[in-house]
């Protein structure tokens, strides 16, 4: 009996050794797999603001994993104050299946509720030298792809809705030449890899492809990371609109007592500061100086929504990627 | 047996193959594997390991973890001591059906079981509904991963003693009986001494497993940083950060929890065994 209360004694000391548990206040964000740096960063510089406003101390917590993952985690009794996704889908969902959210949640911050946003681009090799410019040169013959699985990832539909948007500005109505197009798209990826990393790894690590199709924010971090002209970001004329949305998560910011704070977290992702911040880390943001300082990297193009592409993330889901939608139809057809 | 075995390895050149790939497969699916972790965990230096290490993140996670194991270690030991008790020295209806339920936790996948946990005691679970009601919060938080743990970990103290104890058989308790001793008295001066050495290892196993549970931990866990995230996964979320060397300092903590897990469960069979290799078998072998 000693040891059990020796070993209860032990634990507990090193839980409350934490020096973090002093804060204030505190507040949950959850959010997908790859913005923990993002976090970690608008973190320390939200905790200065409000400590400038309210002079309480603030420790933000994170938890990451998938978006639709932590979807089902917050609806299941994750008691998160803020959700910061990479998918409409996965918030939708909170109010869908979970009732913690009202339906007109992307209504209640500026810009459909997403503060920064991104778009489908390609990484290709070193001096592109399959001399790849545009989606048209994606369904050549002598051009392998790698992209993520769209029946297993978001990422992987973007770049799905991307291509289909370029068809249809292409093609007009004449809806047998966007499935043709479609259907040399797909033929043409050599790899579907089930995430955004594996592609990436696929691409970079194990040297699959001429080119990588992902968010631009990836293969513009890629491109930094490695020496100049290694790899070169090409950004189509046209691609699809990514958003990322936020919100509160209203019944436990009642909860947890945490509302204004869960707002004002989420508010000052649209202030000027917080945007040059979302920029460094290669998103599109919507503050017009902060666009204006970094209009070399992000490059003009056509952006198209869901609506304007499939009338909607229900109906695209639905229509294109559901078992025997579209998706599935045209890789049979290969 | 003796025999046999000689029999198997008359020729020299079978033998010496036969031991040889034993040899290289331990080595490159052992050996190497346990040398990558440390050696990568250190390939940025001491100190790169040692700030990864005292990481407050990873101090943690190493508390969080240690804390579990110190709560699913007693309630199992008390559990399946009880349960060993009960199904060898008594005989009751439902005692067969109740030794095969003990195994459920091994033949039912570690994720499987946290979902089903996540079902029952979630917010839109059987139970976790009527609790959120109370404001009890058990998954996404450490009751739940302490739940969890037991349940993947309750057989291995039980089936530890259930065979020990069904072969020494109750005559000694019996005994213990007629010369008017106490219930406790019996359990403390004839039924714990003799099974001391199962037990200390059904402990050090369950130890081992609650230390480096991942799958239903992970399904429970939410997996906050600074709260809810354990040793195991730890490593996992540092890897997937690209923090390498990170996750393998982390590994080789875990790893070194299992070497020192090993050196004390050869410790207690060499003492089980002690008897029976004292005895003249020995000479014959």
């Amino acid at each position: 009996m000693k040891q059990l209360f020796k070993g209860f004694a032990l634990g507990a000391a090193l839980l409350s050794a934490q020096p973090a548990l002093a804060a204030d206040r505190e507040l949950l964000n959850t959010s997908y797999d790859i913005a923990r740096e993002l976090f970690a960063a608008y973190n320390v510089e939200f905790g200065k603001h409000w400590q400038e406003k309210t002079g309480e101390t603030l420790e933000v917590k994170q938890s990451h994993a998938g978006s639709s993952r932590q979807a089902q985690a917050i609806i299941q009794g994750l008691r998160a104050d803020v959700a910061t996704f990479n998918q409409v889908t996965d918030i939708d969902i909170l109010h869908a299946r979970g009732g913690l959210i009202p339906e007109n949640w992307a209504e209640r911050l500026p810009n459909n509720s997403s503060p920064y946003y991104s778009t489908m681009a390609f990484l290709v090799r070193k001096d592109n030298p399959k001399n790849i410019q545009n989606w048209d040169d994606l369904v050549r013959e002598d051009v392998a792809l790698v992209m993520p699985n769209p029946k297993t990832s978001g990422n992987g539909r973007y770049t799905y809705l991307a291509a289909l948007g370029y068809a249809q500005d292409e093609f007009g109505d004449d809806q047998a030449s966007i499935d043709e197009f479609l259907s040399a798209f797909l033929g043409q990826v050599r790899v579907f890899d089930s995430g955004g990393r594996g592609a990436t790894t696929t691409f970079i690590e194990r040297g699959i492809g001429d080119a990588l199709l992902t968010f631009e924010s990836e293969v513009l971090n890629l491109a930094d990371r490695f020496e100049d002209g290694e790899y070169l970001v090409i950004t189509p004329s046209v691609s699809f609109l990514a958003e990322f949305p936020v919100t509160w998560i209203d019944d436990y910011v009642k909860q947890n007592d945490t509302e204004a704070l869960a707002k004002e977290y989420l508010t000052h992702l649209y202030s000027e500061d917080s945007q040059r911040l979302l920029a460094g880390f290669n998103y599109r943001v919507h503050n017009e100086t902060v666009k204006q300082e970094n209009k070399d990297r992000f490059r003009d193009l056509k952006l198209k929504s869901i609506d304007d592409i499939a009338g909607g993330w229900e109906k695209a889901m639905a229509d294109h990627f559901a078992s025997g939608g579209k998706l599935d139809q045209l890789q049979r057809r290969r | 047996m003796a025999n046999a075995h000689r029999r198997v390895g008359d020729q020299p050149w079978v033998r010496r193959s036969l031991i040889g790939t034993a040899l290289l497969l331990a080595m490159f699916m052992l050996v190497i594997p346990v040398v990558v972790i440390f050696a990568q965990a250190l390939s940025a230096g001491w100190s790169t390991f040692a700030d990864n290490v005292t990481d407050q993140y990873t101090l943690h996670a190493i508390g969080l973890t240690l804390f579990v194991a110190a709560l699913t270690v007693p309630l199992n030991l008390v559990f399946g001591t009880a349960l060993a008790w009960s199904v060898t020295r008594f005989h009751f209806p439902g005692r067969k059906l109740l030794i095969t339920l003990i195994d459920i936790p091994f033949a039912v996948s570690p994720v499987i079981a946290g979902l089903l946990y996540l079902l029952l005691y979630g917010r839109n679970g059987w139970l976790g509904g009527w609790l959120a009601n109370y404001d009890v919060q058990l998954m996404f938080s450490w009751p739940g991963i302490v739940m969890v743990t037991v349940f993947v970990t309750c057989p291995f103290v039980a089936r530890e003693l259930i065979p020990l104890m069904q072969q020494q058989g109750s005559e000694e308790e019996e005994a213990g009986v007629v010369l008017g001793a106490s219930g406790w008295r019996i359990f403390r001066k004839i039924t714990l001494p003799n099974i001391k050495w199962a037990l200390i290892y059904g402990v050090v196993l369950t130890n081992a497993r609650a230390v480096g549970e991942f799958g239903a931990v992970s399904v429970v866990s939410g997996n906050v940083r600074g709260e809810t995230n354990t040793l195991p996964l730890h490593v996992e979320l540092l890897y997937q950060d690209y923090n390498v060397v990170g996750a393998f300092a982390s590994a080789s903590l875990l790893a070194a929890i299992a070497m020192l897990t090993l050196v004390v469960k050869a410790f207690v069979e060499w003492r089980q065994s002690r008897p029976i290799v004292s005895t003249p078998e020995k000479e014959v072998s």
